[in-house]
């Protein structure tokens, strides 16, 4: 505001530059992403399901656990198929082996996908940063035992872990929590913290010669904010790219192992928040592929369908934060 | 460059001891054995758990077991001493007794050829997946570079953003219904393998997502190179086009793309069981999911090992084959 009193050659040059809303790099980056239609939709599509998986209870039309005796197997209504048995209207997609709604399944379903895309992405989050930071900042032997540990799990096929940790630690305690979620958290978390604290690593490398820290350090800045203050802020766009490709990840890691049968145990108990998943519905489904094929399509096209949406938000994401890859990825 | 090389393999050691340790431990922790979780519910009586345990020397403590796995041991019962891991030895399974893990996997049936083992199929399938991926992913790639922001761009965008979205096991779920239930063009449950058209929808399934990722690997470097000087020049002093696309844009396009392609078959072969599974595909991930079920230690422990060592060799395949295609990449470190 200064500069408009004191210099009257180039007022209005000024007046425009100052009275132009200044915009943050996070506006930014937001503007090109609202600007990407792909990723709109993808943004529209996580936050319809992220709305099922809340409002479950309210949204589905009938009690996903209720035994309608007598109607096993009804195809939904617009898709009589092969059977003979005859449709209700009610069931809108049909019912499956015990007389249970599919529809009111698959949106419960939407829970566990739901919180297992998100809640594990966090701790690996915040464990990888946090690992990453440091080891990348202090480097020496830390750096070293990250970096080989990063080999022995990068040699692990991620899945077979998975199944292995699933199958042995079921019946444990920590396999009973919440019908086997807690597991599959720390089983995923395990794997994949590694990844972002790699990244996050690499990150601090290239940002710790950069003359701003440079800087920070000269006035005597201390390490602790230099890290979380300095570098943190500057390393932050690959980790949303990162974090926004680990979500689907998950999902998808979640209903194989469903689908397998290893994942969460679908719950008969009404009072429980997650009652199935939809690998689990995918299994009961396959068994009944010919007789009422929508018990392994609804969930199918669900996994689809969230997976397209966080790779268009994903791809979206890293074009608006770095608009050098622009097109080119 | 050899020195180098010899770093990396003797580093695989350690790798493959941590592996098969993490996979011993986690094992080990699981409730019950190899001889009571049956799919029968067959359960074997006392003295013989006992007996058999002895024989296997699952008695001993476990760091004995680990031991004995990794180098070997004296067996208790016929004092003969038995070579482990090192030796190439993954043990005998528990639950196709009288068969070594290494026998079901890498041995075909009687009269036949190393391809008709188990490992044999897996490797068939992945390789015959990856060859889809390549001959159709980098067509793809490379027409929707020269044809940036068009509908052709737009659409093999679009197949290969699908693609890598869609996981294998769903696209085989729609595929299934479709071509099998719907309109019954092929058969869900096949015998015989020997014939070539029912390797289509696993192959497919199987490959589909390592194409979308090649097309798209390719679509961006092509898109890279398309912009670089010497392409001008080439097209300035009048080359045709087709010289200009086929010599000097894919001979540096295609170093990404060629790099990938060791882990990309690691992953289409580690990656398969489930296809594998839901196609009853006689291969070793199928082999793989039924030993978890039957608690078969020795037989879980020697397909993640063979598997981690795929990993692995694919992962260091990289580094070696970059100088080979990049003479501008030297290994140093």
């Amino acid at each position: 505001m200064a500069t408009i009193q004191s210099v009257s050659a180039n007022k209005i040059v000024e007046l425009n530059d100052v009275f132009r809303p200044s915009k943050s790099l996070g506006q930014e980056a937001w503007s090109r992403l609202i600007r990407n239609r792909a990723s709109v939709f993808g943004m529209i599509v996580i936050g319809f399901f992220i709305f099922l998986a809340v409002f479950a209870s309210v949204i589905s039309p009938m009690d996903p656990l209720e035994l309608h005796g007598g109607k096993k197997f009804l195809p939904p209504p617009f898709d009589q198929g092969a059977t003979n048995i005859k449709s209700e209207p009610e069931y809108l997609l049909g019912t499956d082996s015990l007389g249970r709604d599919v529809l009111s399944r698959t949106i419960y379903g939407a829970r566990v996908s739901m919180v297992v895309g998100f809640l594990p992405t966090a701790i690996i989050l915040l464990m990888g940063t946090f690992i990453g930071m440091i080891a990348g900042y202090a480097g020496g032997r830390l750096d070293n035992i990250l970096m080989r540990l990063t080999d022995v799990i990068y040699a692990f096929p991620d899945l077979l872990f998975f199944i292995i940790v699933m199958v042995a630690l079921r019946d444990t305690f920590i396999g009973q929590l919440m019908n086997g979620l807690i597991l599959l958290f720390a089983a995923l978390a395990i794997v994949n913290w590694v990844g972002v604290a790699r990244l996050v690593r690499g990150q601090v490398l290239s940002l710790k010669q950069k003359e701003f820290v440079e800087a920070a350090r000269c006035i005597g800045v201390k390490d602790v904010r230099i890290m979380f203050r300095h570098i943190l802020p500057n390393s932050l766009g690959p980790l949303i790219v990162s974090a926004a490709f680990t979500i689907p990840g998950l999902i998808i890691t979640e209903a194989i192992l469903g689908y397998l049968g290893v994942g969460l145990r679908p719950s008969t108990d009404s009072t429980d928040i997650f009652i199935t998943s939809w690998g689990a519905l995918m299994l009961d489904g396959q068994t009944a592929i010919n007789t009422q094929p929508y018990m392994l399509l609804a969930p199918a096209i669900c996994v689809a369908l969230i997976v397209l949406a966080f790779t268009f938000l994903g791809d979206g994401l890293r074009d608006a934060l770095d608009p050098r890859m622009r097109g080119t990825q | 460059m050899v020195t180098y090389l010899i770093r990396r393999l003797l580093w695989l050691i350690p790798v493959i001891i941590t592996v098969s340790a993490v996979t011993f431990i986690i094992m080990r922790s699981a409730p019950g054995g190899p001889w009571d979780t049956s799919d029968d519910r067959r359960q074997v009586d006392a003295a013989t758990a006992k007996s058999l345990a002895a024989y296997y020397g699952l008695d001993k403590p476990a760091w004995r077991q680990f031991m004995a796995y990794v180098i070997g041991d004296t067996n208790s019962q016929t004092k003969e001493y038995v070579c482990g891991m090192i030796c190439g030895n993954l043990g005998p399974s528990y639950r196709q007794r009288g068969r070594t893990v290494q026998n079901i996997l890498f041995a075909a049936p009687e009269g036949q050829t190393f391809w008709q083992s188990r490992f044999g199929y897996s490797i068939r399938l992945g390789v015959m997946a990856l060859s889809m991926a390549v001959f159709i992913g980098i067509p793809l790639g490379i027409i929707a570079a020269l044809r940036q922001n068009t509908i052709v761009d737009y659409t093999a965008l679009f197949i290969a953003t699908s693609g890598i979205s869609v996981p294998s096991f769903v696209l085989a779920i729609f595929l299934i219904i479709i071509f099998a239930s719907r309109l019954h063009w092929i058969d869900i449950v096949v015998d015989d393998w020997s014939q070539v058209k029912y390797w289509f929808m696993p192959m497919t399934v199987l490959g589909f997502g390592t194409m979308a990722y090649t097309a798209r690997l390719t679509r961006s470097a092509m898109l890279e190179v398309l912009r670089q000087d010497y392409i001008r020049t080439a097209r300035a002093k009048g080359l045709a086009e087709r010289t200009v696309v086929l010599i000097h844009m894919l001979k540096n396009a295609l170093i990404p793309v060629i790099t990938i392609l060791g882990p990309a078959l690691a992953g289409l072969v580690t990656g398969s069981f489930i296809i594998e599974t839901m196609f009853s595909f006689p291969g070793m991930g199928r082999a793989y999911v039924q030993a978890i079920g039957q608690r078969d230690y020795s037989m879980i422990m020697g397909t993640t090992l063979i598997y981690a060592l795929l990993v692995a060799v694919a992962n260091l395949s990289v580094d070696v084959i970059y100088v080979f295609v990049d003479p501008r990449i030297r290994l140093e470190e």
